[in-house]
C-alpha cells in the first residue's frame, strides 16, 4: 500500500498519540514518547507490524506519544494509514481483523 | 549487602559513611545526646544589618561550611536565590547545602552553584524538575542525603546536620529578630520546619521585607535565637507561596479514590469520637476531607486533632467544631496561613514535635489515620515517593515515612497514571517501608497488608469498597499498560535514601540514557 | 432475567483518556458516542479509537453501546460495520424519527454480521427518540426490530423544536416522558431518560432522577461519572421494600417446594408482575449493596 500524501491522527492530549506519517523510502520511525525508557520498543514494535499488515513498505513516521496504551496507539496508526491513502471511510476488514 | 527491604546497598557507603542498613520500622528507646551549638553573645543592638554582601561576612561563613534554608515560601521563594547568587558572587566553595526542601524555583540556582564549586553536598526532603535530572545524570559527585522532614529534626539534634548558617526567609522580624508567618505580603503560617534552624544553627540570619516595631510578637522565631536581621526588598511572591483558595478537585477518578479512603476509615475500628487524622495536600487527599466531614456529622463524631501540611477545608473542620485542634507543621494555602493568625487552637509545631522519631515523643506517634501518596507502591507494600517511572529523582520524602506511623496508614492513588503503573512488583526505590502501610486505595478497589488481619475483617463487606490482594491489583494495572522494559542505571550512587532512623533504605543510581 | 440500566455513561468517542477510564464508574451501561460529540473532521479517527477500545479494554460488567452517525450521512455505514466487527452489545440510533429507520438500520447491522461471518441477531439495538415526530411514533419504533432492548429521550434538540428549553419540574418533557416510556413497556423493552448537563447541580439532578424513578424509567443517561452514584442511590429500594421482596420470592420458593401452581403471600395471590417487581427490587439491592449474595440486608 502506497503513501498518497501526508496526514495526520490523534492529540497531544495526555494518554493519546499523534501520528504524522508522509511519503519516504523505506520505513522510518521518529518516536517521542513521555515513557520511551520503558515502552520505547513495545511501541515501535505496534507500529512496525501493523505497518506490515498493511503492507505499506515505504512511509516516514513521526510519532509523538502521551502515554498512550497500545489499543489508542493502533487505533491512532490506523486512523492516519487511512487519512493517508483516502480509505478512512473503507476500512481495510482483512487488516482490521 | 541487602537490607530489611531487599534493597542492595553498597558495603563501601556503609563503610565510609558510617551507616547502618534499615532493619525495622521500629524505634523502641534509644538513648541519645542532642548537640548544642555556637552562641555569640549580643546586647541586641547590631543585629540589623543592610545587605545580603555584609551579612555573609558578620556570620563568617567559610569553605566547607553548612548552611541552611526552609522551603516555607514554596513556589514563591525570593531568599535562596537572592543569598545563593551571593556566596556564588564571593566565591565560596565547598559547602553543604541543607535545606528543609527543595523548590523548582531554586533548581537552577542550585545547578548553578554545584557547577561553581560552591555547592559539593546536598542534603534535602527532596528535588524535582531539572535540578531532580541534573543530580540523576551525575551532576553531583557526592551522593545526595535524601531525609524526611521527622528524620531532618533528628540529624540536627544529633549532629548529623551541623548548620553553620541558618538563612530564614520570613515575612516580618523586629530588628533583634522576633518573627512570624502570620502578618505581612508574604505569609505562610506556619514555621514549622524554618523552626529547627532557628534552634539548632550557629548562625541565624533571619530575612525580612518587613521590619516591625520592638517587641514584635506573636513570635515563633525568638530574638534569643537570631544573630542578624537583613531587611531586602521582597521575600517572597504571595500568589506562588500558596494556592490562593484551594479548590476541590472534580476529578472524577480523585473523588471515587476519595470516597473510598473516607469509606475505608469510617469502617475502621479507630473511626470513633476523639479519633486523630492528616490528610496531605494531594487532589484525592483533599477530596477525603469532605466525604470525612459528612461522615463525621452523620455519626456525630469529632476528631481530637488534624496534624501536618494544613489547609483551608481542615481549618473549616476546625471552625465548625468537627476538629478541635490543629498541630499544623506547615500551610499549603492562604486560608490555612491566615488561619493561624485567628485560632489559638491551630498550634504551630516545628518539625521534631511533629515528627521526629528520636525525642521524647512526637505528634505521629499519636495519630491515628494517615492519607498518604504514592507515586509507585508494590507488592510488599513499599512506598516511592521519589524516583519517577524513568528513575529520575522527582519528589520528596516530606513527612511520608514519619506519618506513616499512624495506627492507620492509607495510600491513596490510582492504579496506573497514563501509561505508567502505579501499584508494581518492586518500586524503583524504596522510601516508605511496605511494614507501615496498611491500606491501599484505588479507583478500582482496596488492597490490605496481609499483616491486617483485623483491617481484612473490618472491610470485607463495605458498599462500594472491592477488596483485592495487592498482588491481583498489580496485575490488574499490567494488564492495562503492559509490561514495561527494566530501568537502566549505571553503579554510581546519586542519591543516599535514608529512613526517619538514620539507617540507610535505598539507593538512588545515576540513570543510563 | 433483565439486566439492570440505571445509568447509561456517554464517552466521547475520540478521547482516549476517558475511553480509557470508562470502565472505572460502575456505570451499568456505557455509551460511547460516535455521533454529537465528536467534530466532523474526526469522525473517522473516533470509530478507530473505540474500535480498539472495545476489543482490548476491560470494562468489567457494563454493558458496552456505541452511538453512531446516521445513515442518512457517510460515516453511518462504517460506523455499523466497525462496531458489529468489534462485538458491540448494543448500537444505539441517534434522531430516530420513524419505525423505518430502526428497520433500515437493521439491515445493515445484519448485512455486517453476515460480512464477518458474525451470528445474526447477536448485535443489539437501541433508538435515541429526540424530535416530535419520533415521541409521536414512539410505540411503533420500540416495536420496530427484535434487536431492540431499549429506546431512550434525548431532549436537547427536542425541546428546541418544541419551542420551549429544560425547566426544573420537567413539564416540557412530560408528555415525551410518557410516550417513550409506554412505548417502551408495550415493547418490553427498556427506557433511558435524557441526560442532565449542569453536573455541578446535584440538586437540580437528584430531582430529575426523583421524577423519571418514580415515572417507571429503567434508568438515566448520564454525562459525568460523578453523576453515577446520585441516581444509584435513588434507585436503591428501600429496607421495608427488599423485605417485601424477600417474602415475596419465599412464598414462591414455599410454593415450589409444594408443587403448587398458585403463589400466597397473606392470604394474598402473588402474579406475575408482583414477581417480576420482587425479583427487579433484590437485583437492585445487590447492585446497591444492600444485601448479600443470599440477600440477607447487611444492615441486620
Amino acid at each position: 500500500m502506497e503513501i498518497k500524501h501526508t496526514a495526520l491522527a490523534g492529540t497531544l492530549e495526555s494518554s493519546d498519540i499523534q501520528f504524522t506519517l508522509s511519503k519516504g523510502t523505506g520505513v522510518e520511525i521518529n518516536l517521542d514518547s513521555q515513557v520511551e525508557k520503558q515502552f520505547g520498543k513495545q511501541i515501535k514494535k505496534v507500529i512496525t507490524d501493523l505497518l506490515s499488515e498493511y503492507g505499506i513498505e515505504n512511509v516516514n513516521v513521526r510519532a509523538v506519544d502521551k502515554g498512550a496504551l497500545d489499543c489508542t496507539i493502533k487505533a491512532r496508526l490506523i486512523a492516519a494509514i487511512q487519512r493517508a491513502t483516502d480509505t478512512q471511510n473503507q476500512p481495510n476488514w482483512e487488516v482490521l481483523g | 549487602m541487602l537490607n530489611k527491604v531487599n534493597r542492595e546497598i553498597p558495603d563501601d557507603i556503609l563503610k565510609e559513611k558510617n551507616y547502618k542498613p534499615f532493619e525495622t520500622t521500629e524505634i523502641g528507646n534509644p538513648e541519645t545526646t542532642y548537640v548544642a551549638h555556637q552562641v555569640r553573645v549580643s546586647q541586641g543592638d547590631d543585629k540589623l544589618v543592610d545587605s545580603i554582601p555584609e551579612v555573609i561576612e558578620k556570620t563568617g561563613l567559610k569553605n566547607g561550611m553548612t548552611i541552611s534554608f526552609h522551603h516555607h515560601f514554596r513556589e514563591g521563594d525570593f531568599v535562596f536565590n537572592m543569598v545563593m547568587q551571593e556566596i556564588i558572587n564571593e566565591g565560596f566553595q565547598d559547602l553543604t547545602l541543607a535545606p528543609s526542601s527543595l523548590t523548582n524555583v531554586m533548581n537552577d540556582m542550585v545547578i548553578k552553584a554545584i557547577k561553581a564549586g560552591t555547592i559539593t553536598h546536598i542534603t534535602s526532603s527532596g528535588m524535582r524538575g531539572s535540578l531532580g535530572d541534573f543530580i540523576s545524570h551525575g551532576g553531583l559527585k557526592d551522593p545526595v542525603v535524601l531525609r524526611s522532614h521527622g528524620n531532618r529534626a533528628r540529624s540536627i539534634e544529633n549532629g548529623d546536620i551541623k548548620i553553620d548558617v541558618a538563612f530564614l526567609g520570613v515575612p516580618n522580624s523586629d530588628p533583634v529578630g522576633n518573627a512570624n508567618a502570620i502578618h505581612g505580603d508574604a505569609v505562610f503560617g506556619s514555621m514549622g520546619y524554618s523552626l529547627m534552624d532557628a534552634k539548632y544553627a550557629d548562625k541565624v540570619v533571619l530575612l525580612t521585607d518587613t521590619i516591625m516595631p520592638y517587641p514584635n510578637t506573636p513570635a515563633s522565631i525568638e530574638q534569643t535565637q537570631v544573630d542578624y536581621v537583613v531587611k531586602v526588598a521582597k521575600v517572597g511572591d504571595p500568589d506562588k507561596i500558596g494556592s490562593g483558595a484551594t479548590r476541590f478537585t472534580k476529578d472524577p477518578k480523585e473523588l471515587k479514590i476519595a470516597e473510598m479512603v473516607n469509606q475505608v476509615i469510617t469502617h475502621s475500628q479507630y473511626f470513633k469520637d476523639g479519633f486523630s487524622f492528616q490528610t496531605g495536600s494531594g487532589g484525592a487527599a483533599l477530596a477525603v476531607s469532605r466525604y470525612l466531614r459528612k461522615s463525621m456529622i452523620e455519626k456525630n463524631i469529632k476528631a481530637s486533632f488534624a496534624l501536618g501540611g494544613i489547609t483551608k477545608p481542615t481549618v473549616d473542620l476546625l471552625e465548625e467544631g468537627l476538629v478541635n485542634k490543629i498541630l499544623d507543621v506547615q500551610d499549603f494555602d492562604k486560608g490555612a496561613a491566615a488561619s493561624m493568625a485567628n485560632n489559638e487552637n491551630q498550634q504551630e509545631i516545628d518539625s521534631s514535635w511533629y515528627a521526629d522519631p528520636y525525642n521524647k515523643g512526637a505528634a505521629v506517634n499519636q495519630l491515628d489515620v494517615c492519607i498518604l501518596s504514592a507515586l509507585e507502591i508494590d507488592t510488599k507494600f513499599n512506598v516511592n515517593v521519589m524516583t519517577g517511572s524513568d528513575g529520575v529523582l522527582r519528589g520528596a520524602i516530606g513527612g511520608h515515612q514519619d506519618a506513616a506511623n499512624a495506627k492507620l496508614t492509607i495510600i491513596s492513588a490510582p492504579l496506573v497514571r497514563g501509561r505508567i503503573a502505579t501499584v508494581v512488583n518492586d518500586v524503583t526505590t524504596v522510601v516508605t517501608p511496605g511494614d507501615s502501610i496498611d491500606v491501599l486505595v484505588t479507583e478500582i478497589g482496596v488492597a490490605i497488608n496481609p499483616k491486617r488481619k483485623d483491617l481484612i475483617e473490618a472491610l470485607k463487606n463495605v458498599p462500594g469498597v472491592p477488596v483485592y490482594t495487592i498482588e491481583e491489583l498489580q496485575k490488574r494495572a499490567e494488564a492495562i499498560v503492559g509490561k514495561p522494559e527494566p530501568l537502566e542505571f549505571t553503579d554510581r550512587p546519586v542519591a543516599l535514601i535514608e529512613y526517619r532512623d538514620g539507617s540507610l533504605i535505598d539507593t538512588v543510581y545515576q540513570v543510563k540514557d | 432475567m433483565e439486566r439492570l440500566r440505571r445509568t447509561m455513561m456517554f464517552v466521547p468517542g475520540n478521547n482516549p483518556a476517558m475511553i480509557k477510564d470508562a470502565g472505572i464508574y460502575g456505570a451499568d451501561s456505557i455509551m460511547f458516542d460516535l455521533e454529537d460529540s465528536v467534530s466532523l473532521t474526526e469522525k473517522d479517527t473516533a470509530r478507530m479509537l473505540v474500535f480498539e477500545a472495545l476489543q482490548n479494554v476491560d470494562y468489567g460488567n457494563s454493558e458496552l453501546v456505541v452511538r453512531i452517525n446516521g445513515l442518512d450521512t457517510d460515516m453511518g455505514r462504517a460506523d455499523i460495520f466497525a462496531m458489529v466487527k468489534a462485538g458491540v452489545e448494543v448500537i444505539r440510533l441517534p434522531k430516530t424519527e420513524t419505525p423505518e429507520d430502526v428497520i433500515e438500520t437493521e439491515k445493515v447491522i445484519a448485512e455486517a454480521e453476515k460480512f464477518f461471518g458474525i451470528e445474526n441477531g447477536r448485535t443489539h439495538m437501541m433508538a435515541a427518540i429526540e424530535s416530535a415526530e419520533g415521541v409521536l411514533n414512539a410505540p411503533l419504533i420500540a416495536k420496530a426490530s427484535d434487536r431492540l432492548i431499549g429506546i431512550a429521550l434525548g431532549a436537547e434538540d427536542y425541546v428546541t423544536m418544541m419551542k420551549t428549553h429544560r425547566y426544573p419540574d420537567g413539564a416540557e418533557l412530560s408528555f415525551a416522558r410518557n410516550m417513550i416510556l409506554h412505548g417502551a413497556r408495550a415493547a418490553g423493552i427498556a427506557a433511558f431518560d435524557t441526560v442532565y448537563s449542569d453536573v455541578d447541580n446535584t440538586e437540580g439532578f437528584n430531582h430529575e432522577v426523583e421524577i423519571i424513578h418514580e415515572l417507571g424509567f429503567d434508568g438515566k443517561s448520564v454525562i459525568n461519572p460523578r453523576q453515577i452514584p446520585l441516581v444509584n442511590a435513588i434507585y436503591a429500594p428501600s429496607e421495608k421494600e427488599i423485605r417485601n421482596a424477600k417474602d415475596v420470592l419465599n412464598a414462591i420458593e414455599e410454593a415450589h417446594k409444594k408443587g403448587s401452581g398458585v403463589i400466597s403471600l397473606r392470604g394474598k395471590m402473588v402474579d406475575k408482575p408482583v414477581v417480576a417487581r420482587a425479583q427487579r427490587t433484590m437485583a437492585l439491592a445487590k447492585a446497591s449493596h444492600l444485601v448479600d449474595e443470599e440477600g440477607n440486608l447487611y444492615a441486620e
